[in-house]
């Protein structure tokens, strides 16, 4: 009850009899040592609460490129099939770290992007852009047709069928030393414009760009 | 303000100090046999001398319950047995198992499943059992919704069940990897994926999720943390949340129980 309790007391020094070190001053020797005490506590738990939680998160900032792999020599790759070649994703782990690229040349009449030095060679990740199954090309109906959710993409790896939001993922490729090599990975939008990698899912076109933004770990 | 004491919960005829037989002696036992007889009462009365616990464990257990309980009331104790049973189940799983994505998780689980003895059944009660605590987990927030058992005053608890929930859902899927098979694998990515797709912070999860931009070594190593160390902590803490608030509210009373007809009144007779 409000009647039973003490009047409380005026916070400011000069009004309860305490030295305080300027006109106005509030801070008492009772707030000084519990405001220093609760300061201490909070700086030892972040401590070791922070670098905990740091730990954890790290890997979300670590950009790690496995470099150029080499998969072929140029003779190896027509311009109007795709050869399938098996790359090293995430060392370390055997056969669960392998991921099959689907490889063709280049080929004026349907690559319409201009040509660089990385990209004499199209290479197409087998990885769904709806969430990531494998997918398979189909030679006779030259199409890549995803497993799990029927997904379905032509030979540009632009999708005509099924859930996913955008084409198939790239990788760069060159030609080094007499052999072809396949690099990063890149995502395209549906009309083959190069971003950075997206996870499967996460739509490119229009406003699909912002509300999934680049990460970190693998920005280009 | 003045303080009010509550009565004291009431204690079962059963558990009241019973008077001697006639011709035994009074007071305490003094023949080694006396005392034998007497050794469990006499730790428990140690214990709860140090620890005041019967206090707290007649107020747990011996509670009113109201007219009406029945079986369904036993959903959320059933569901408490299917966790421990999974934690008791998983502590032994662990004794044998390897994180190791390069081969080694895999033989660890087929080396439990064929070679260690019983292992399959413990496995199995693992794998099993998890299914059972989901349907379990929604058969008692079933419960809970259709008796209207979340309203005032146990909206909180209804509030941690569906903490409850997300967490036991998390388990399933970090536990659906350790096995780490061709459906381990590709459930996992798929998984992960479907998280990425949330707007903004959907990217960075996944990558937290993996510990990186593609699937490793410490994505295995992360999901079996989560789902042994991280969260049967955090399920055991809101446990302990959710049966102290049924304690400390009680439980509801069916929605078909009417309430009693109130006593009937003594009516003096007129003289």
């Amino acid at each position: 009850m409000a009647t039973t309790r003490r009047p409380s007391k005026s916070k400011y020094t000069a009004d309860r009899g305490i030295p305080g070190a300027f006109e106005g001053e509030t801070v008492t020797r009772r707030r000084f040592m519990t405001g220093t005490v609760h300061g201490a506590g909070a700086l030892m738990t972040m401590g070791f609460a922070l670098p905990a939680l740091a730990f954890a998160i790290g890997p979300i900032f670590k950009n790690d490129s496995l470099g150029w792999q080499t998969v072929g020599t140029p003779d190896m790759f027509p311009d109007d099939n795709y050869v399938p070649a098996v790359i090293v994703i995430a060392p370390g782990i055997g056969e669960a770290g392998k991921s099959t690229v689907y490889i063709r040349a280049r080929n004026a009449n349907v690559d319409t992007t201009p040509p660089t030095q990385y990209n004499r060679w199209v290479a197409i990740s087998t990885r769904c852009a709806h969430l990531g199954c494998p997918v398979r090309w189909v030679p006779a109906s030259e199409r890549f047709i995803c497993p799990c959710h029927g997904g379905v993409y032509d030979l540009q790896g632009v999708r005509v069928g099924g859930p996913p939001p955008r084409p198939l993922d790239r990788f760069f490729t060159r030609l080094h030393e007499g052999y072809v090599q396949v690099g990063r990975r890149f995502s395209v939008n549906s009309e083959l414009r190069a971003f950075s990698p997206r996870d499967p899912g996460e739509p490119l076109d229009g406003i699909g760009q912002y509300l999934y933004p680049s990460r970190p770990s693998v920005r280009i | 303000m003045p303080r009010i004491k509550l009565p004291a919960p009431p204690i079962p005829p059963q558990f009241l100090p019973q008077p001697p037989r006639p011709g035994t002696q009074r007071g305490r036992p003094r023949t080694p046999l006396q005392k034998g007889a007497e050794a469990g009462k006499s730790a428990v009365d140690w214990i709860d001398e140090r620890t005041s616990l019967s206090g707290g464990v007649r107020w747990l257990f011996f509670r009113k319950v109201p007219k009406g309980t029945n079986w369904f009331y036993t959903l959320g104790s059933a569901t408490m047995i299917a966790f421990l049973s999974q934690a008791v189940t998983g502590v032994f799983l662990a004794m044998y198992y390897r994180p190791d994505p390069a081969g080694g998780a895999y033989e660890s689980v087929r080396y439990i499943t064929n070679d260690v003895f019983l292992g399959q059944f413990v496995r199995g009660m693992h794998k099993w059992g998890s299914s059972v605590m989901v349907i379990l987990v929604f058969l008692h927030m079933g419960r809970t919704f259709f008796f209207g058992a979340y309203k005032y005053p146990r909206e909180l608890n209804w509030v941690i069940g569906v903490v409850l929930l997300i967490l036991t859902m998390l388990m399933s899927f970090t536990g659906y990897l350790l096995p780490f098979d061709q459906r381990s694998y590709w459930a996992t990515i798929v998984g992960v994926n479907i998280n990425g797709t949330g707007p903004l912070l959907g990217p960075y999860l996944s990558d937290f999720l993996r510990g990186g931009p593609e699937f490793t070594a410490t994505t295995l190593s992360r999901f079996y943390s989560i789902h042994m160390l991280l969260v049967p902590g955090a399920i055991a803490a809101m446990i302990g949340a959710h049966l102290y608030l049924v304690a400390k509210l009680g439980t509801t009373a069916p929605p078909w129980q009417k309430p009693e007809d109130p006593p009937l009144e003594l009516v003096e007779e007129a003289l």
